[in-house]
């Protein structure tokens, strides 16, 4: 009784919930990342930047960057199709269909990647047709940014369904009397309507991907300068011990994908008021 | 909606034939070819990749770190969506976002992370030294990777939904007198029963396929610190491919059945909601 006076809180246990709370999410996040930084702090600006800025790295800032934005770009519209299609029509096969989508996150990176390397090899199913025409996927970019669309798509899909469910067919039917075309009714009503989450879904795919590992190393080839991203570096470097240049290069992705992080939930505040109808 | 005019219903099945075909090629496909693959040579080979020492080693260790990861993760999700949902204070936006971070963070860096925090270059060192406690390169240290990148899921799952339940039932509950575990008992829990389960099912998905920051960590010693997916890479790496994609159809298989018991706990929580 005297406690609850005190605090003014009639609902018990919020000393025993936060301690456990703050606790926990110390000792497995907040001190093991300030370690990064701990460490970083220690070398020197000039050993951090020549770390940071060697052509190798630099090479695979530029794979990593392209191939994940290219994948979003693929997963942006891919995502939206498939919401459209899973939210506005009936067809059979449907629910599968729907409960496909989250293979991604159900499989394992390491599986995904050695099944889409075997599919995209020169030897493969997928591969086979293309080197026909000249075009090798395992072991280019484009290999890449395959396993990255099948890490991806989840996500945009996931995020831009919600909309379109709420989305209120009464102005689509209003233009379409009115006479307006269907390509026109998109543009217009639909996409203004479900632009904040397609954002939101490109951004957690992109972020995603920048730091993807698992599905990228077996299908990449991992060719310095040419196939070899980001995290493959890093790990590359830990073999080699140096763990002063695998930190800072760890810090520069770390930022990175803080960054977007920081821009979609700049971009999910205004979904969110789209979606609880308050605008 | 307006009625269908022949040109709607060739773009509806324009779209649908689009989204069947990425779906076929990108999904279905990688995993009819582990399938596949992994049987490529009979039943027998199959049969002896997946009950071989080194594999049976392997799935027993990812079933150790995904049950610590589901475990660890649970106590967190409760009492952190506990604080979260039913008090107000200073600092909230904050606390949500740094429990989030662990998503973002590259799973390269999240193993880097602990060999930082425990390595022989961290100040702990000597003193895990001493105490003959080993975390990098051993179980402790696949396990704490691997609570790292599943963190949030639970905690994820569950704030919402307390969220929208409000704190009317629970401060009720208290006026009358209950005690904070009956309150959470026959009050809270009921609410957050579906999407607790919801939780659940993601992160022992996510938990059991980690592979980037569990490779940075586990020194890859065969019989010892290979989990699953580390055991595919080094058969994969070693152009052992009848098994090491008869490994991975063990995974396939774990997935399909998550994906399974997430659609029937999306489906029965709808319901009750």
């Amino acid at each position: 009784m005297k406690k609850r006076k005190k605090t003014k809180r009639v609902i018990p246990y919020f000393g025993l919930s936060m301690g456990v709370t703050i606790s926990m999410l110390s000792v497995i996040v907040l001190i093991p990342l300030a370690s990064l930084v701990i460490y970083t702090a220690q070398m020197s600006w000039q050993d951090i930047w020549e770390a940071i800025t060697r052509s190798r790295v630099m090479a695979s800032y530029r794979v990593s960057f392209l191939t994940a934005l290219a994948a979003s770009a693929i997963n942006a519209v891919m995502g939206v199709i498939l919401a459209w299609v899973l939210v506005r029509y009936k067809f059979p096969f449907k629910r599968i269909l729907d409960g496909m989508i989250e293979l991604p996150f159900a499989l394992p990176t390491a599986v995904a990647g050695i099944a889409l390397t075997s599919l995209t090899a020169d030897t493969g199913i997928i591969g086979g047709f293309f080197s026909k025409l000249g075009i090798s996927i395992a072991y280019t970019p484009i290999g890449i940014t395959v396993a990255l669309v099948f890490i991806g798509i989840p996500f945009v899909v996931r995020a831009v369904q919600p909309v379109l469910e709420k989305l209120d067919p009464v102005y689509e039917e209003a233009a379409g009397v009115m006479g307006a075309s269907r390509v026109r009714i998109f543009w217009k009503i639909i996409f203004p309507e479900i632009l904040p989450s397609v954002l939101t879904g490109f951004g957690l795919a992109f972020g995603r991907c920048l730091g993807e590992y698992g599905s990228v190393v077996f299908i990449a080839g991992n060719k310095p300068f040419e196939t070899e991203i980001t995290p493959l570096v890093i790990m590359s470097e830990l073999q080699e011990y140096d763990y002063a240049s695998a930190t800072a290069i760890a810090l520069v992705m770390l930022v990175a994908s803080f960054l977007v992080l920081f821009l979609v939930n700049l971009v999910q505040a205004r979904n969110t008021k789209i979606l609880t109808g308050g605008r | 909606m307006h009625e269908e005019t022949k040109g709607s219903k060739i773009l509806k099945w324009i779209l649908i034939g689009v989204s069947l075909l990425f779906v076929v090629l990108m999904l279905v496909l990688p995993l009819v070819t582990v399938i596949t693959e992994a049987l490529k040579s009979g039943w027998q080979v199959f049969w002896q990749a997946v009950s071989d020492e080194y594999t049976v080693d392997a799935i027993l260790l990812t079933l150790e770190a995904t049950g610590f990861a589901v475990l660890i993760n649970t106590v967190f999700g409760v009492f952190a969506a506990w604080a979260i949902t039913k008090f107000r204070f200073k600092g909230k936006k904050l606390l949500t976002t740094l429990i989030d971070l662990p998503v973002t963070v590259s799973p390269v860096i999240a193993g880097l992370i602990f060999v930082l925090t425990f390595g022989r270059q961290s100040p702990l060192y000597p003193v895990l030294q001493a105490l003959d406690i080993k975390i990098i390169f051993a179980v402790p240290g696949i396990i704490l990777a691997t609570v790292f990148v599943t963190f949030p899921f639970i905690s994820r799952e569950l704030i919402p939904v307390l969220e929208s339940q409000g704190t009317d039932e629970e401060e009720a509950a208290a006026l009358m007198g209950a005690k904070g575990t009956t309150i959470f008992r026959k009050i809270t829990f009921p609410h957050i029963k579906w999407a607790f389960l919801y939780g659940v099912v993601l992160c022992a998905a996510r938990a059991m396929g980690e592979f980037g920051a569990v490779s940075v960590i586990s020194g890859h010693l065969r019989g010892k610190t290979n989990t699953l997916p580390l055991h595919v890479e080094i058969l994969f790496n070693e152009f052992k491919y009848v098994p090491a994609f008869a490994v991975s159809a063990i995974l396939v298989i774990m997935a399909v059945v998550i994906l399974i018991i997430r659609s029937v706990v999306e489906y029965k929580g709808k319901k009750e909601s």
